[in-house]
């Protein structure tokens, strides 16, 4: 071979090995990327080496292909969540506390054990120190790694201060098993206290009452979308996506923050990706909803139910029977989602006196047509 | 909040305008159930639920209980004693109104409307706007604090910083126009007050009100008037 064509050849090769691995590498996906690349790689270099091919097969568009099959290669697994707990300081109030550690005992239970747990957000009542030090504390008693959001309840008295420094930075992604996970900081809010000149106490009750119209409506805004952005920028299209958000992602019910108000924007973003599956904390309810490709899923709390609002409750969800205000953890629970190879979830709300509930991935594929959930006895009114 | 900036002007208006019917409703509730009037002699005076209007009923005993005739006859006096103290017009609507439950098995044909003639425009009655107005602002004052017991816990008397309005966001969930009902774990025939008392003691952990405590009548006042114009369903589950 000429030299000089050598060179050239070699210099092309490792300028396109370079976009490979930075389109590997800089989503974010380090340690996946970094295996896959390995093992591709060493491929494509044992062929290359054996001359059958030329190192042209490192081209970006060539992930794109590789992660099309990807899609269909999904390994099936399980994680769970627990959302919602809602803590006082034990001494205040200790049935939550017990509420949420036994949810941990069940997500402890489960067998084989899940990759992984969501905890949902709201960890604390009302931002306090000790509530957020106690969840942190009693969150650590769960075997599987947790992957932590953040709800309104904990950021809103120092505005994330100590909620950042006890779990980290609130908008992250990772993969894994061939999935793109992304939490998302879904509860800001335009500022509604400066001009009032209200405490940080007073902007943190203002944002724990749910009817409470003084504040403003749930938002990714500006910068968090941004990220989103970005972050997604590095995601093939083909690559299942899983977004957890504490606020629903869409607009339910306005006058309960039931509400994203930049949701249009946020799903604009995800629309481009053909599997979106989002799964919400906040609502304290079985949740069903759908978006053309985006699939949406509530959580249950562990501290109380909510009722459905008044209004504009999408059209797939099948309500949960209304508790029984004579049982206290009527309504209540946690879960546990069961990743399809289709990279689409079955969402399973393990609710604690009632029998299990599972909204199906071929329920809402089906558009509601197929496999749906049994129906209520005690209608909402 | 509009409602609240709505109910703040509202009350400043009426309050400029109704000095003297604030002094009227104060002079009503001076009115001492527990010590009906006498006459002088000492006979039984029945007084009718206006506070003002009374009939003596000469040599009986204010103790004793009367007849079922003579309760009928004292009751249709005074019911003639107030017709006479009246506007035409509402003596006639509560005259219509007792004969149509009155006689509702007997279902008189209605009186034929569409009548046409010089009848006057609107029908006078003792009722002003000015009335109106002051009504409203009693129930919205009731209502408010209602409001704000629901909404936070150390009004409630909670123990555990839980307030009502954490599950029931603008009331809801609370259903009273479905009382009374059945509740099987109080083993009775619930009001909506005893539903309020339940959730009092169990997830507020607080201690239950008197039925007439003034923050169990804000409560109901302020349950009730979130589900206004929701159709009454007594029983309903
Ligand atoms: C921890 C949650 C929680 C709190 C706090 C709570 N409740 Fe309830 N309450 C419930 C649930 C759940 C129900 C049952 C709702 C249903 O039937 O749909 C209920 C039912 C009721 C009902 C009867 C509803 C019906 O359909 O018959 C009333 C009235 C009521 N609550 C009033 C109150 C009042 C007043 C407070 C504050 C002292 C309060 N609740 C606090 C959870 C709560
Ligand atoms: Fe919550
Ligand atoms: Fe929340």
């Amino acid at each position: 071979m000429n030299p000089l064509k050598w060179i050239k050849r070699r210099e092309e090769y490792l300028r396109e090995r370079k976009l490979w691995m930075d389109e590997l590498m800089s989503a974010g996906r380090a340690e996946e990327g970094r295996r896959k690349f390995m093992k591709m790689a060493a491929q494509a270099l044992g062929v290359a080496a054996a001359g059958k091919i030329v190192p042209h097969a490192f081209q970006p568009v060539e992930v794109v292909q590789a992660s099309k099959t990807q899609a269909s290669m999904i390994e099936p697994f399980t994680f769970a969540y627990i959302s919602d707990s809602h803590l006082y300081e034990k001494t205040l109030n200790e049935r939550f506390v017990r509420q949420l550690e036994r949810a941990v005992a069940d997500v402890n239970a489960l067998d084989p054990q899940p990759d992984f747990v969501l905890y949902g957000g709201d960890l604390a009542q009302l931002g306090q120190p000790g509530e957020l030090r106690l969840g942190h504390q009693i969150l650590k008693e769960l075997k599987a790694p947790v992957r932590m959001m953040v709800g309104e309840h904990d950021w809103f008295l120092d505005m994330g201060d100590l909620w950042k420094e006890l779990f980290g930075p609130p908008n992250y992604s990772f993969d894994h098993k061939g999935m793109h996970f992304i939490t998302l900081m879904s509860v800001n809010e335009k500022d509604f206290w400066t001009d009032k000149g209200l405490t940080p106490m007073q902007r943190m009750q203002i944002v724990a009452g749910l009817d409470d119209g003084r504040q403003s409506r749930f938002e990714v805004g500006d910068e968090g979308r941004e990220w989103l952005k970005r972050d997604l920028a590095r995601v093939p299209r083909t690559t299942p996506v899983v977004v957890f958000s504490h606020s629903p992602l869409y607009k339910y019910y306005r006058d309960w923050n039931f509400w994203t108000e930049d949701a249009e924007q946020v799903q604009a973003l995800l629309g481009d990706h053909e599997s979106v599956t989002v799964i919400h904390g906040h609502t304290h309810q079985v949740l069903t909803h759908r978006v053309g490709k985006i699939h949406f899923h509530g959580m249950l709390s562990t501290a109380w139910p909510w009722p459905y609002a008044p209004e504009g409750l999408p059209r797939l969800t099948v309500q949960m029977n209304r508790p029984d205000p004579f049982n206290q953890t009527d309504g209540l629970g946690d879960g546990t989602l069961r990743v399809k190879k289709t990279g689409r979830v079955d969402k399973h709300y393990n609710l604690w006196n009632r029998n299990p509930m599972i909204v199906s991935e071929r329920y809402l594929t089906s558009n509601g047509a197929e496999d749906v959930p049994a129906k209520i006895t005690l209608p909402s009114y | 909040m509009a409602k609240k900036n709505w109910l703040k002007m509202g009350a400043l208006m009426v309050f400029a305008v109704c000095g003297i019917s604030m002094y009227e409703v104060a002079q009503a509730q001076k009115q001492d159930p527990k010590h009906p009037p006498v006459a002088g002699d000492g006979s039984l005076v029945v007084q009718l639920c206006d506070g003002k209007t009374n009939v003596t009923v000469p040599g009986v005993d204010p103790n004793t209980r009367l007849t079922k005739e003579q309760a009928q006859a004292v009751s249709s006096e005074l019911m003639k004693l107030w017709m006479t103290k009246q506007d035409p017009a509402v003596a006639a609507r509560w005259m219509s109104e007792a004969s149509r439950s009155a006689a509702a098995e007997e279902k008189k044909p209605e009186p034929a409307s569409g009548q046409t003639g010089n009848q006057a425009q609107e029908q006078v009655t003792p009722v002003s706007p000015r009335d109106f107005m002051i009504w409203d602002r009693e129930v919205a004052r009731e209502v408010a604090y209602g409001d704000q017991i629901f909404h936070d816990d150390k009004l409630i008397g909670s123990t555990n910083g839980i307030a009502c309005a954490m599950c029931h966001p603008n009331a809801s969930n609370t259903h009273p126009e479905t009382y009374p009902k059945f509740q099987v774990q109080l083993q009775k025939v619930a009001l909506l007050r005893d539903m309020i008392n339940w959730c009092i003691e169990q997830p507020t952990r607080g201690k239950r009100l008197d039925a007439d405590d003034p923050k169990m009548r804000a409560l109901e006042a302020y349950i009730l008037s979130q589900r206004k114009g929701v159709p009454m369903a007594p029983g309903k589950h």
